[in-house]
């Protein structure tokens, strides 16, 4: 992800030179300036750790603190006896022997394995579709599908809520489904989801799209190439790293699905469960039996699930991926 | 960054090279590609359809008549005082919460990743790079994992049920500092920097007068997507307060959905939710419809490094 060799080498090769420009010639001027620097470097030092205090401030405050203190609570037992008692790693065993916890685990699984080739697949068309369209309505299209975006998670699946009801909704009307029971809620999800977030996703990849130098589909143009194949064979290799970050996106987001499941529990509390999601199920834990040590043990196994999943996919695809 | 402007005005002299021609020869192509565009249309706009709609009935007219038509009497104005006087008037001190807390969460957190980002970028201080590197590692860990440790966290120094409690978790932003290093690194010449500290600029001098105007556009994005993630967040708010009247619109709303819903003698009305909801949202869409180019820039940092 952070390509180190490039980051370590500039670092050993000119230690007080010039900022990141690995790209620019060593012109005499450059050099010149670069020595005339040197006594200023001690300054340049002071000044960049003074500018990244609030931040790292912050980052080990709401990000390392919290992880570590969750780490240390997950170890604990509260007994009404004894107070907090260390339980070495007994709550983590709980979690993974709990078939509640499991099936949430599976749950979202599935949800991610049918929803985000679904939403990125239809991103994807959609941005090709308007790259190659350049007419008014295409613009149009392109605003109407970002729109979700600016909708607040709750809003959006509140909407959705109603059109799925059979009585305010004209949803059920049509297909004769009932949208939320414990059959096909999943699937209602899913569709929230990826009516929030394809228009988002689209965008990324347009403008991916956008940064592709266009004499590439002439010469494949007058190689005889269609649109097709160039939307196919061209557009799609060339914009295969931004594909890729939208898909870690989905995954980060995917396996903490929270919002959603929670506002639509009171529609149907037997189909969404209080364990619906790994998520659900520790904020149910912590806020309604008040089961803080298990619920710390709970999230910190799905963000370190979260984290190492991604960092794979990341590693994985690396060379395609967007985030260097 | 560049590919954005270009898509507006410079797209202009292609197109009209290129639309004579694939109008002749992928008539078949275009039509279906504007089908399959106009369905999904629909299905994007669907939902804003329907509140538009149901915003003008009562509560009877929700449930009696054609879901995505008008009812006979429009009853618009009425929901919306009912709206701002339900549980005196409590609405509007969502509102006003939601946007205190955007704003301040959005022009703290945007300041604090722009020194960040641009000493990244363009300052040379030890440790920068192992820095760097836990930072982007860092991205990866999912925000929702931290909510409950944090609000422990929080319980722990008594600040849960406070203002702080929200604002403060919403200034730590690293991917906007990562979007802000990418862009400081190509749009901040370093010669304007070597040339301001020729004439004697201080550090804090410089990157105010050289590095932050550079900037600009990028800055903008990083504060419209901050106040955009604030001003939709959820679980941190609906962890950290039960006091109703700090609760943002999110937070609010889902209150009344729930006692609605489960019908437990709240004073919630669907129509009053409704009317709510669009409320909520206008502010966002109009903000969107004016920045658009913000947006897409920013995701176009993102994407295109």
């Amino acid at each position: 992800m952070t390509d180190p060799d490039r980051s370590t080498t500039t670092t050993r090769e000119e230690p007080p030179g010039p900022g990141d420009q690995d790209r620019a010639a060593d012109t005499p001027q450059r050099r010149a300036g670069a020595a005339r620097r040197r006594p200023r470097v001690g300054r340049q030092a002071l000044a960049g750790w003074l500018f990244v205090t609030p931040f790292a401030v912050l980052l080990v405050v709401f990000l390392l603190l919290p992880m570590a203190y969750s780490f240390k609570i997950s170890l604990y037992r509260s007994t009404l006896v004894e107070g907090e008692v260390f339980a070495y790693l007994d709550n983590y065993r709980q979690a993974l022997g709990d078939p509640e916890f499991r099936r949430g685990v599976w749950r979202v699984i599935v949800f991610g394995l049918v929803q985000t080739p679904v939403m990125i697949g239809l991103a994807w068309l959609a941005a090709l579709l308007i790259d190659e369209a350049t007419s008014r309505f295409s613009r149009l299209f392109r605003l109407a599908a970002f729109v979700p975006y600016a909708v607040p998670v709750v809003i959006g699946t509140l909407m959705w809520g109603f059109l799925y009801s059979p009585n305010t909704g004209p949803l059920s009307a049509l297909t004769d489904l009932n949208f939320l029971s414990g059959g096909t809620v999943l699937f209602s999800l899913g569709n929230i989801v990826t009516w929030q977030w394809a228009g988002y996703n689209m965008i990324v990849l347009y403008a991916a799209l956008q940064g592709v130098p266009r004499e590439i589909y002439e010469s494949a143009r007058i190689d005889g190439a269609g649109p097709v194949q160039i939307a196919l064979r061209i557009k799609t290799p060339m914009i295969s790293a931004a594909i890729v970050l939208v898909t870690i996106f989905t995954i980060i987001g995917t396996l903490q699905f929270f919002t959603e499941p929670l506002i639509l529990q009171p529609l149907n509390p037997g189909a969404i469960t209080n364990s619906y999601t790994p998520n659900v199920y520790a904020f149910h834990q912590a806020f309604s039996f008040q089961q803080y040590n298990y619920s710390a043990a709970i999230s910190f196994l799905l963000g370190l699930v979260v984290f190492v999943g991604s960092y794979i996919f990341l590693f994985a695809t690396r060379r395609r991926s967007a985030l260097r | 960054m560049t590919t954005v402007t270009n898509d507006g005005a410079g797209a202009g002299p292609e197109a009209h090279i290129r639309a004579p021609r694939r109008a002749t020869r992928f008539t078949g192509g275009r039509i279906a590609s504007h089908a399959v565009m106009a369905l999904m249309t629909v299905y994007f706009l669907l939902p804003f359809w329907w509140l538009l709609v149901a915003a003008t009935k009562d509560n009877d007219g929700l449930f009696g008549s054609a879901p995505l038509w008008f009812a006979d009497e429009n009853n618009f104005f009425d929901n919306l005082s009912l709206l701002f006087s339900q549980e005196n008037g409590v609405y509007l001190k969502w509102l006003g919460n939601s946007a205190l807390y955007s704003v301040v969460s959005g022009v703290g957190a945007t300041a604090i990743a722009a020194l960040a980002g641009y000493a990244f970028a363009k300052l040379r201080f030890p440790g920068r790079n192992v820095l760097f590197a836990a930072l982007l590692g860092l991205i990866m860990v999912p925000a929702t994992a931290l909510v409950l440790p944090t609000y422990l966290l929080m319980s722990e120094v008594g600040l849960t049920d406070t203002i702080w409690a929200v604002i403060l978790p919403s200034l730590l932003n690293p991917f906007g500092v990562y979007l802000l290093r990418v862009y400081a690194h190509d749009s901040v010449p370093d010669a304007m920097l070597e040339a301001a500290r020729i004439d004697g600029a201080g550090e804090l001098r410089v990157f105010r007068s050289v590095a932050l105007p550079a900037m600009r556009p990028a800055l903008v994005t990083v504060l419209l997507f901050t106040m955009v993630a604030t001003w939709n967040n959820f679980f941190l708010p609906l962890v950290m307060l039960s006091d109703n009247t700090l609760f943002p619109l999110t937070v609010g709303l889902r209150t009344w959905y729930m006692s609605a819903t489960i019908g437990n003698g709240g004073p919630a009305l669907f129509n009053v939710i409704v009317v709510g909801a669009l409320v909520a949202i206008v502010p966002l869409i109009v903000a969107f419809l004016l920045l658009q180019r913000y947006w897409r820039g920013g995701l176009t940092i993102g994407a295109l490094k």
